[in-house]
């Protein structure tokens, strides 16, 4: 009897401990964000998007080796000597034009691993993160800012610039080849066989490892 | 009565008939919103928010619009009438109950001797319609929150009967309007109302008791096994949809309010103002007498939000160890108080 008394008791104890946790949060102001008229400020560092100041970028293409996913796709054709690209506010040199830049946000993991190789931190995330499409193929994004004509104008003048650069190359190691012939033709003539013999296969080890280096 | 004074008699039936139903409405869209704001509040959230602009008060229109447009299915093995009547045989069984509660001192549905003992009768039929429901469906979940129900239903009714003597035990009276006017007057300690919780230390024991046992007859949390969500799908409702289920939530909720309301009205004085003359008479007399229902109405959604489920054997247990022995020896010790002073 006693202890009915007292578990009822402490039933009601706890109830109305119970009781008094609910109403003091029901006059406990709510946690609730409401969402899109609210929202929170992003911690610092947070992911949420890539963006590239294309102004800085100097088409090395680390960023898009670093890609785990693939989702960086950059094409660069090289500066003819005619134009100076100019310099990135970091001071290094731009030596390519950026005919493409593109980078799939619907495959991007948000790593953060593109961003630190840059030599001039143009990659880097920003905190925008409401950008839902309808059509996947809307999340690639485009950051190149140079138009179909030029990209088109610059590549041909690259081309060009490369075949000529190509036949100076030709005619170059033309030139190299017949000198040499002509020295080794002078050096028959001239020194003894027997110690020439050394020195060619000397010379011959050297160059052949340098070939494999390039 | 008074306030339908020259009015043809065919009408003067109908707005009787028509106005606690206005009222039920009402309340009923006002509470489900309600209970949902204050879920929201005491879980630090915000509730609905959307619809209707402040605090989204157009939710209860908006889900009664959703319910009025779904298919009404019947499954197919149902029995089909006993299906389709079942909501509104609850419906109107809560309903019938509100026609003896007194609204004020000018407007009682029906001024019969035998009040109290009609509405505890009436909403015997709640029981029997839920069985019929949870039957009708057939569906296993179904049944076993009909069986339940019933099993809990007819359980928590002995105590909350019993309650209810210890009232009449007082006032002598099954006519709730003359109950109500027994507890007219400010004499108790000389400042106190005289209503009956504070007229006999008993009393308050029987109202501990009696909001136990309409906790559970109004199906609410604790008691709320027969629904029960998280274990019986949706007990006897599961199978309903539209505005059969509507109806069943309609009925839920006015039985809570008129459980509520007979709380008040037994314990609390009913439509007596609590300062005495002061804030009196027919309209203000509407006010106190839903204002205190509508207190007992917020506690219940409180305890909603504070406890867990019983178990169904705890829930029997309660009721058939503790709350009925209680509720007798409380109502002796009542008569026996009544009897010496």
């Amino acid at each position: 009897m006693v202890n009915a008394f007292k578990d009822g008791w402490l039933t009601f104890r706890s109830i109305f401990i119970g009781m008094g946790v609910t109403i003091r949060h029901l006059f406990s102001p709510s946690v609730t964000e409401l969402y899109p008229e609210e929202k929170i400020e992003l911690p610092k560092g947070a992911r949420a998007r890539l963006f590239v100041n294309i102004d800085d970028c100097i088409g090395c293409n680390l960023c898009a080796r670093a890609c785990p996913v693939n989702c960086i796709d950059i094409e660069t054709v090289p500066a003819t000597s005619d134009v100076d690209l100019g310099k990135t506010s970091t001071g290094n040199p731009k030596r390519f034009w950026l005919t493409k830049f593109n980078i799939d946000m619907a495959k991007c993991m948000y790593c953060d691993l593109c961003v630190h190789p840059c030599p001039t931190e143009c990659i880097y995330m920003v905190p925008e993160y409401e950008y839902s499409e309808y059509d996947r193929s809307n999340l690639v994004y485009q950051f190149s800012d140079l138009t179909s004509d030029l990209v088109e104008e610059v590549k041909e003048k690259a081309e060009k610039e490369a075949e000529e650069k190509q036949r100076q190359k030709e005619e170059m190691q033309r030139k190299k080849e017949e000198e040499k012939r002509k020295k080794e033709m002078e050096e028959k003539s001239s020194v003894k066989p027997e110690e020439n013999k050394k020195d060619e296969d000397s010379e011959n080890e050297s160059s052949d490892t340098n070939k494999g280096d390039e | 009565m008074e306030i339908f004074g020259n009015i043809d008699p065919a009408i003067s039936v109908l707005a009787h008939t028509l106005l606690p139903l206005t009222i039920i409405l009402v309340y009923a869209l006002a509470a489900i919103w309600g209970e949902r704001k204050i879920a929201g509040f005491i879980q630090d959230r915000l509730g609905p928010h959307r619809v209707g602009g402040w605090h989204g008060w157009a939710q209860s229109i908006a889900d009664l619009l959703k319910l009025l447009q779904k298919e009404d299915i019947v499954p197919a093995d149902a029995s089909r009438f006993l299906f389709k009547f079942a909501p509104f045989m609850m419906f109107a069984a809560s309903y019938a109950a509100f026609a003896v509660l007194p609204f004020s001192s000018a407007y009682i549905g029906s001024m019969i001797n035998i009040g109290v003992f009609y509405l505890l009768a009436v909403t015997s039929v709640l029981t029997l319609s839920v069985i019929m429901g949870a039957w009708a469906s057939n569906n296993k979940w179904s049944l076993l929150g009909g069986m339940r129900s019933a099993a809990q239903m007819v359980s928590y009714e002995v105590p909350t009967i019993a309650t209810v003597l210890t009232v009449i035990v007082v006032s002598g009276s099954l006519n709730l309007m003359t109950v109500t006017e027994l507890q007219s007057g400010n004499d108790v300690f000389g400042f106190l109302p005289n209503w009956f919780i504070f007229q006999n230390p008993f009393l308050i024991v029987a109202f501990i008791i009696f909001f136990i046992s309409i906790l559970a007859e109004a199906h609410r949390v604790p008691f709320d096994l027969p629904e029960s969500e998280s274990e019986l799908v949706a007990g006897y409702q599961t199978e309903y949809s539209g505005m059969r289920w509507a109806m069943f939530m309609l009925a839920e909720y006015a039985d809570m309010l008129m459980l509520s309301l007979l709380g008040a009205t037994l314990f609390f004085g009913g439509w007596n103002s609590p300062f005495g003359e002061f804030m009196a008479g027919p309209i203000w007399g509407f006010f106190w007498f839903m204002g205190k229902g509508l207190l007992l109405v917020l506690v219940m959604m409180w305890i909603r939000w504070t406890l867990p489920r019983y178990r169904v054997d705890q829930l029997m247990a309660i009721c058939w160890s503790v709350l009925i022995p209680a509720s007798f020896i409380n109502l002796i010790l009542v008569a026996l108080w009544e009897v010496i002073f």
